[in-house]
């Protein structure tokens, strides 16, 4: 009876949480336009789902029975201290784009220079658009997928990116997401559209940045739709200063010969989920879903992801590899789904869990479900302690015990990032990630 | 004074007996060959010495450079001096050479209270080191010892003790995996190696590297115990009749 009683808790959390938008619950009583319809529909399905509870399989890992502790409310965001952002960022040569609290602020963001046929926008200003209205929120079934159902409840604000076909970004587009709750817990949702028409290139990077103060619930959606030939990379950083929820649900469509290269570097406190849905929905498709993990504290990690092959002869590649220190906890559940027509397929997946105390965890859920018979398909997963050897031969070339471990839980994670194929992205997070670290091995991590 | 004196050394793996009681003094600027077959204890003895877990000292004693060895951590005897080429150099995927050795090279400063090198100061000492043996430095801007051949990592080793200067150098069945040309390679870097205030244990299964690292003294280890010694004419007169032969005169 445990169950119902979580159910029943979750309740009052989802109707605080329906009514801590930024500006408050928006007033669609007669509203019209599309993003309105959505928000209607958003309302629908999470109201029929409710918030997921570990009764449900894709939950089962994680919890979000903490969120009842918290008086949510919709964030006021003043007094923001941007140069705390600034030092919790990879230094990139980027056009920006700052959302603060999920609000796309145009001050702080610099889109100067953006190239002929490349789109960076607000969401509401691109409504009009009808290839944008008839792709917003047609990734994710909504009543399969209630985050992103309660994110487009709130959907009024948020960020387009579309590049149209042969066109591509000259540099990196860095979208930055902070947080702030100041001296109420806030919480608020993130959006984005990213739009590759034939033959396009880009490269994004998503920062999720939670700052210090009360606890911030950032539950965030990306949709990424590739028309053929299209070449996107996409690369995330999730870092938050408190014990708060930073949650995302990411949908990808691929069509013939285009190429996704997504990473995901976890590194903050609290609750993070991330579901991933990647559907190879073409011919001669590169599908790259990659990521890595620092558990500290009392941190909760959970990768959840769905690759899902629906035409022939295209290829996926996933590498999640995470490093579980104090009493953290890391989840890493793959499904692959290889679907009759999807001959030819070449599916590849691993997990790496490196624990650094006996309180830490891992769990670890490959899943392969393949009803074509031509393909190959691997999977593997590792859960283990730093190396015996390794420590040994560091200590015998006289590096103290500590500093070999520093030095070996920092190439672990480094070794991860080398799966991003954008190498300008590739250096800069390796050199985030070092400096990253020094304070927490300063503080005991390993 | 003797730079290395083991006394009656007694050590176990796994609560089994491997050394009953070794017994072994090394001068400054010698080299010392131990032979033995597979089994007699060997690596056991280089891992005791560069103070490997799971390796426990049951009794006896270790003076090294005045002090009690087996009182230090393995990373205080690397910086007091002690370097062991190890028979299987480690793998360790997402760390440079350089940066790798840089940590290495400047622990050991630190330990002996010399300035700290900063990268720059590093990479010309290295070079410097690499052009005295006569390497190239290549090799240490990749992960170390990933994805090298035996050679490359025997070199890596050479290399490695050329830069931490070490008083006494182990050297593990440094040998084995190698062919005849890298074998002379890493011989010629060890040679080069050689100094007046630098001893070495050269542990070897075969007579064949000790053709060109010519010994001062040579032991043979038996059953966790030194049954011979002598000087270089011992590993001939081994590679000639075998261990059996010995084995049995000393019985």
């Amino acid at each position: 009876m445990s169950g119902n009683v979580q159910e029943q808790t979750l309740e009052p959390v989802l109707e605080r949480l329906l009514d801590a938008a930024p500006g408050g619950r928006p007033a669609d009583e007669g509203a019209r336009g599309p993003l309105a319809a959505l928000r209607a529909e958003g309302r629908r399905a999470i109201a029929a789902a409710g918030l997921p509870t570990q009764k449900s399989e894709p939950w089962k890992y994680t919890s979000l029975n903490a969120l009842r502790k918290v008086e949510w409310s919709g964030p006021a965001g003043d007094g923001a201290d941007f140069d705390t952002v600034k030092s919790a960022l990879p230094v990139l040569d980027a056009y920006t784009v700052v959302l603060l609290n999920g609000r796309f602020d145009s001050v702080l963001s610099d889109l100067n220079g953006l190239p002929k046929g490349v789109r960076v926008l607000p969401l509401p200003e691109a409504m009009s658009d009808s290839a944008v209205t008839d792709t917003l929120a047609s990734l994710i079934p909504l009543d399969m997928a209630p985050m992103a159902a309660l994110n487009t409840a709130h959907l009024d604000d948020g960020v387009l990116v579309r590049i149209d076909a042969g066109k591509a970004l000259d540099k990196p587009l860095h979208i930055v997401s902070v947080g702030y709750a100041g001296s109420a817990p806030a919480a608020y949702h993130p959006r984005f559209l990213i739009q590759l028409d034939e033959n396009a290139e880009a490269t994004v990077i998503e920062s999720h940045i939670g700052l210090k103060g009360a606890p911030t619930f950032s539950n965030t959606v990306t949709e990424v739709v590739l028309a053929p030939s299209a070449r996107l990379g996409h690369y995330k950083l999730q870092d938050q200063a408190v014990d708060g929820f930073d949650l995302s649900t990411t949908a990808i469509r691929c069509s013939d010969k285009s190429v996704y290269d997504g990473f995901t570097l976890s590194l903050g406190l609290g609750t993070v989920r991330n579901d991933v849905r990647m559907t190879l929905d073409g011919e001669h498709v590169e599908g790259r879903l990659n990521g890595a993990y620092l558990g500290h504290g009392g941190s909760h990690v959970d990768n959840t992801t769905f690759i899902d092959h629906a035409k022939p002869n295209s290829t996926s590649r996933e590498v999640f590899k995470g490093v579980l220190a104090d009493e953290s906890r890391g989840v890493f559940q793959g499904k692959i789904l290889v679907r009759p027509d999807a001959q030819n397929t070449d599916g590849h997946q691993l997990n790496k869990s490196l624990l650094l105390s006996d309180k830490a965890e891992a769990d670890s859920k490959p899943e392969l479900e393949i009803y074509a018979d031509d393909v190959r398909c691997s999977h593997g997963a590792t859960i283990g302690a730093l190396d015996d050897e390794q420590l040994f031969y560091l200590r015998a070339r006289g590096i103290d015990a500590v500093t070999a471990r520093a030095i070996l839980v920092q190439a672990f994670l480094m070794e991860a990032l080398d799966e991003i194929q954008k190498a300008s992205v590739r250096d800069a997070l390796h050199e985030h990630l070092a400096a990253r670290l020094q304070p927490l091995f300063k503080g005991g991590l390993v | 004074m003797a730079l290395l004196e083991i006394r009656d050394l007694h050590a176990e793996v796994d609560g089994k007996e491997i050394l009953k009681g070794i017994n072994l003094t090394v001068e400054p600027g010698e080299v010392h060959a131990i032979m033995g077959p597979n089994g007699s204890g060997k690596s056991t003895l280089s891992y005791v010495l560069a103070g490997r877990d799971g390796y426990e000292v049951t009794g006896g004693e270790v003076i090294y450079d005045g002090k009690n060895l087996l009182d230090l951590a393995p990373e205080e005897r690397a910086c007091e001096g002690v370097f062991l080429a190890f028979q299987y150099p480690v793998e360790i995927p997402g760390v440079a050479g350089t940066t790798f050795l840089r940590h290495s090279v400047n622990a050991k400063r630190k330990y002996q209270g010399e300035a700290e090198f900063d990268a720059m100061e590093f990479v010309k000492f290295v070079r410097g080191k690499a052009k005295d043996l006569n390497m190239p430095d290549d090799m240490l801007k990749r992960a170390v010892n990933v994805g090298f051949s035996g050679g490359e990592k025997k070199r890596n080793e050479t290399l490695q003790m050329a830069v931490l200067e070490p008083k006494l150098a182990i050297l593990d069945e440094t040998d084995s995996g190698l062919d005849i040309d890298a074998l002379k390679l890493v011989a010629d870097g060890v040679n080069a190696l050689r100094a007046p205030e630098r001893a070495m244990l050269v542990i070897t299964h075969y007579q064949r590297l000790l053709d060109y690292v010519v010994p001062d003294k040579v032991h043979v280890l038996a059953n966790g115990r030194i049954i011979k010694s002598g000087d270089k004419s011992l590993a001939l007169e081994l590679e000639e009749h075998g261990y059996a032969h010995i084995l049995e005169a000393a019985a």
